[in-house]
């Protein structure tokens, strides 16, 4: 174990090698559940429309600041498996810089082998989270260098 | 009630299953449970194989060659037209129009009869239960013509009701469009009933039949509507085919839809003469293998038997009403008698979504979110469902292994 703040990629790796350990489906269901669960739920006035990740069938939340330097990101859903995968991805993007951010894509989703509705698509609004996650990197960027 | 009585043939559902190639595999190791037919529904082999024929031996351009195999292709296209006005019982096969699917049906009838006949002022009436399909182009075309569209309400059960739906008829009702059956809840709506008040007060009625068709043997004299369609792909027919049944006197007033190749007659630079029915709202090469394709797919319902599907479905759809019943924390949206086998639902502290990603992991296949009727779902206060809809190749045991495989899924999300 390293000590101190692992890459975005080296928490990505992490998380894979944790998959690798279930056996069939339900174990990684479970797990993910588990970590939705886990999640504080969004109190109801930041479940505001402005937080909002539009996805075709469930609704995801996310908001954003930057602590020195660094963009600190909380999420939610109403879907509780989306909500696991939303507590992974601010696993892996949280507390980062925007240049690390905006440089390093996101690869565990796909490498943890769910399923098709799972990979980030308009459905779930993963995908949408993500974008918007790197839109903020960029604007936290642009305005760090003014 | 006796089968004899009543000449009803039990399906053979084994036999039936082998005409669907599709539905022999495993989807993540578990055998295939096909509960999503309401989006759209398995192909026969015949209706494959009569599109592979197609391709392989009949393809040419129709109406326009001179030569064999355009007359071939023609005569199987045009033959098709002839089996569906006889399947829907049309009075002249002049009124029967392909069309991609029932969202351009409704869109050509919005488009073209709705901009030359509506004004500020009209109104045009749809039901609370209808497909976003039946709600847009009327909407659309209301803000374009300052007209309103009004909206007959749906109650606790699912169900529209007659008085309510002629109270809601004035002097400034223009038009009436209504759902058949829905494919939010299965409620089977009363059209026949709604047309003759709708004529009483001679407004034209079209009716959106994509759910009833694969249900029901429809006769558009009987229910005596001005227009009705659907699409074939859910009454196991290609993707991409559909018909628009109209009334010869208001198809011939109705400017066409789109222009082009097939719909015209004469063209000069300054001027063309518009095609004769149907092919004035044909524009353009049509999708010929697909109305083949589907002339196919009714041949083979008739094969196994209108009546005989209707019955089993029904009892289908009793078994499992009541299994579905009897899940801990279920609640059904629509709870009416007279439906299709279609069960759209949610489940006590569960989000749909997460019911519907795992159900695939047990290889059930149903639908989740709002199903193209998010007023329906609103109205039922719910934002998104789960919906299971069954066809007469679904069987008890798949309702079991499904039951067993939802219970398994809430239990892990509670
Ligand atoms: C009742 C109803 N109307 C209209 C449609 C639209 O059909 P299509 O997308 O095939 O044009 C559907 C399909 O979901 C439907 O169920």
């Amino acid at each position: 174990m390293k000590i101190g703040k692992m890459t975005i990629q080296e928490t990505e790796d992490e998380i894979v090698e944790e998959f690798e350990m279930f056996g069939d489906w339900s174990e990684k269901f479970e797990h993910i559940i588990a970590l939705g669960k886990k999640l504080p739920s969004f109190p109801a006035e930041l479940q505001l429309e402005e937080n909002k990740v539009r996805g075709c069938q469930s609704n995801v939340w996310l908001t954003t600041d930057l602590r020195d330097g660094k963009i600190h990101l909380e999420g939610d859903s109403d879907a509780l498996i989306v909500k696991g995968l939303v507590a992974l991805v601010l696993k892996v993007y949280s507390d980062h810089t925007p240049d690390e951010i905006i440089n390093t894509p996101l690869t565990f989703i796909q490498r943890l082998g769910l399923s098709a509705s799972l990979s980030p698509t308009r459905s779930n609004g993963l995908d949408s989270m993500i974008k918007k996650i790197k839109f903020y990197a960029l604007a936290y960027k642009a305005k760090m260098n003014s | 009630m006796s089968s004899a009585a009543t000449n009803i043939t039990p399906l053979n559902i084994t036999s039936i299953r082998e005409d669907f190639p599709i539905l022999h595999q495993k989807v993540h190791g578990k055998p295939l449970i096909y509960f999503d037919n309401a989006a759209t529904s398995q192909k026969p082999q015949l209706v494959i194989d009569r599109i592979n024929q197609y391709y392989t031996k009949e393809n040419s351009n129709i109406h326009r060659g001179t030569y064999y195999l355009s007359e071939l292709a023609s005569n199987a296209y045009e033959g098709a037209r002839d089996a569906i006005q006889k399947q829907f019982n049309a009075e002249k096969r002049e009124e029967i129009i392909f069309v991609r699917g029932a969202t351009e049906g409704i869109n050509l009838v919005a488009s073209s009869w709705g901009r030359k006949n509506l004004k500020a002022g009209d109104d045009v009436l749809i039901t609370g239960m209808e497909h976003h399909a039946n709600i847009v182009p009327w909407q659309q075309i209301c803000i374009e013509k300052g007209a309103k569209l009004k909206v007959l309400p749906v109650d606790d059960n699912g169900q529209i009701h007659i008085d309510e739906f002629e109270s809601m008829i004035s002097e400034h009702t223009k038009f009436i469009s209504v759902v058949h059956v829905s494919n939010g809840i299965g409620s089977i709506n009363p059209v026949k009933e709604m047309i003759a008040i709708a004529h009483k007060h001679n407004i034209p009625v079209l009716v959106d039949g994509c759910q009833a068709v694969p249900h029901r043997k429809i006769d558009v004299q009987d229910l005596d509507a001005d227009f009705y369609t659907f699409s074939g792909h859910k009454v196991f027919g290609p993707t991409g085919t559909g018909i628009l049944y109209g009334k010869e006197k208001f198809l011939e007033d109705m400017p066409p839809y789109q222009m082009g190749g097939d719909m015209i007659k004469f063209v000069s630079f300054e001027h063309t003469t518009f095609n004769s029915l149907p092919y004035k709202f044909e524009a353009g090469t049509p999708h010929i293998s697909g109305g083949i394709g589907l002339a196919t797919a009714f041949e083979y319902v008739d094969s196994i038997g209108r009546e005989n599907i209707e019955a089993y479905e029904n009892e289908l759809l009793h078994y499992a009403d009541e299994k579905f019943n009897e899940v801990d924390g279920i609640r059904i949206l629509g709870n009416t008698k007279n439906k299709i086998p279609v069960f759209s639902f949610v489940v006590e502290g569960t989000h749909p979504f997460d019911i519907g990603t795992m159900l695939d992991f047990e290889g059930v296949a149903i639908r989740t979110g709002n199903h193209c009727t998010q007023p329906l779902m609103e109205r039922f206060g719910v934002s998104a469902s789960c919906r299971a809809s069954l066809a007469f190749y679904n069987t008890k045991e798949e309702v079991d292994n499904f039951i067993i495989a939802l219970n398994k899924v809430i239990k892990m999300l509670k």
